[in-house]
């Protein structure tokens, strides 16, 4: 064909539509921030029931979790998600829609080669790397403090 | 008996599609080729326990339809040429196990439709099966857990991507009599323009549609304007507009190229981004849309073109750029 592989990637990139930055961002933003409203809601709630701050913030994260799990079995935060983006993706309700979406799906495979195995699959690579980040956090911190 | 022009197996008598059957999910049922399906389920899990056992029912539906409409019954099928997505072809292995009828397994992606014709149509010319079926489909939710993620997680779909169909198409090849006549097939060359964008599979394919359809028509000496339409497997969109562009570069210019991917599904309302994939887009389009109107006489002669992304999951991870590959049927109306 008369059309090198160089030039047919650079129609490639003229023929995609471009993602609408301007709106993503925007549906983003809200969303992100208002599970992150929620969360201080929360959390503001917690404490005046009496909590002490680490047992507050500790139990705003399980109830955020919890009801990620909710809205995932019904079917819902997907739907958010389609529209938000990182803004759902990156709190801690989209990290327990990774395991939960996962949990629910390899349900059909059994409780341990499917639920057991297959519930980390998008969910692990964040605690590996995660912890491994807060391995060489803590490295340099304990240097820092030390010297 | 056929001839061969090159690629292109020409067929001096012959075979004819003796009757054909699409079935489709909720989706397609929602889409502008609702109401050329002869079957439709409401729900994709179609009554069953999980969404592989309902690609089955899709593909078991669809045989048995297509043997009604053409009132035979399974004794007189000799063969079934068949193929999916699902990882060993598992789709089309345990609905011929409900079905018991001689079956040969075929892999061609989204091409499968285009593939499993032109084989057949070689069988049947060459006096080696009467009543051979060419069975193919996909269903989205078990392609989407196989290939991305799991159903429920949240995530955006880039606009570029497209939606696996929840379908399946069966044609009852036969020798010859009164039918839609498959009168060539040019089975395509694997083509690789070093894409690896997963979700533009389009793109991947754009060159295989353009590089099969032009060896066509060196072979046969046509062009564009001696077909009522030519029809793509799945490009959608963004596909569909590289493939114009790779044949204009040829010199070769598109005026009546449609894409089975961008006519199942309303682009702008069913928030299928590109458009439709998998080998049941091409397979109900072609079953549900194409083929009535050639019986019809609303076209008489027309080239259908599917085409398939051969990646898998491993390679993709491998970062192994996506080989695609395209078939092509010319099919034309009775007596045409």
């Amino acid at each position: 064909m008369k059309l090198s592989a160089q030039e047919y990637a650079r129609r490639i990139k003229r023929a995609g539509p471009p993602s609408l930055l301007g709106r993503d961002c925007l549906w983003a933003f809200g969303v992100g921030g208002g599970i992150c409203l929620l969360g201080e809601v929360l959390r503001q709630w917690y404490l005046k029931n009496g909590l002490d701050p680490e047992l507050a913030g500790t139990l705003t994260s399980c109830t955020l979790i919890a009801l990620s799990a909710v809205l995932t079995t019904l079917g819902l935060y997907q739907k958010l998600a389609a529209k938000a983006g990182a803004g759902s993706l990156v709190p801690i309700t989209g990290f327990a829609n990774a395991v939960v979406s996962a949990a629910i799906e390899f349900k059909a495979e059994g409780r341990v080669p499917g639920t057991g195995a297959k519930m980390f699959t998008i969910a692990g690579p964040v605690i590996v790397y995660g912890t491994l980040a807060a391995v060489v956090y803590g490295g340099i911190y304990w240097l820092l403090t030390a010297l | 008996m056929a001839t061969r022009r090159g690629d292109t197996l020409c067929f001096s008598h012959p075979p004819i599609l003796a009757s054909w059957a699409a079935v489709g999910g909720k989706k397609e049922g929602e889409g502008p080729l609702a109401a050329a399906f002869d079957a439709l389920y409401p729900d994709n899990r179609m009554g069953q326990s999980g969404w592989e056992a309902a690609e089955v029912q899709l593909f078991v539906r669809a045989a048995r339809l297509c043997m009604k409409k053409a009132k035979i019954t399974e004794k007189q099928v000799s063969l079934v040429l068949a193929g999916d997505l699902q990882a060993q072809c598992t789709a089309s292995s345990y609905a011929l196990r409900e079905l018991g009828l001689p079956f040969a397994g075929v892999f061609g992606a989204c091409s499968t439709m285009a593939e499993t014709l032109g084989l057949g149509a070689c069988l049947c010319s060459a006096g080696l099966a009467d009543g051979l079926l060419a069975l193919t489909g996909s269903h989205f939710c078990a392609a989407e857990r196989q290939f991305r993620t799991p159903l429920s997680y949240g995530a955006v779909r880039t606009p570029t991507a497209q939606w696996t169909a929840t379908a399946a198409g069966a044609c009852l090849l036969r020798p010859a009599g009164e039918g839609v006549g498959i009168h060539a097939v040019t089975f395509g060359r694997v083509q690789d323009y070093g894409v690896k964008d997963i979700n533009n599979m389009g793109a991947a394919m754009a060159p295989a549609a353009a590089a099969t359809l032009l060896r066509y028509f060196a072979d046969t000496g046509t062009a564009p304007e001696d077909f009522d339409a030519i029809y793509t497997g799945d490009l959608g969109q963004v596909g569909s507009g590289l493939f114009r562009e790779l044949m204009t570069a040829e010199g070769v210019v598109m005026k009546n190229h449609q894409d089975c991917g961008c006519l199942l599904y309303d682009t702008e309302q069913q928030t299928v981004k590109s458009g439709g994939s998998g080998p049941g887009c091409s397979a109900a389009v072609l079953c549900g849309y194409i083929l009535p109107r050639l019986e019809r006489g609303r076209a008489r002669r027309v080239l259908f073109l599917a085409t398939g992304a051969l990646m898998s999951q491993t390679t993709f991870l491998q970062k192994e750029s996506i080989p695609a590959i395209a078939h092509l049927v010319e099919l034309r109306s009775p007596g045409c």
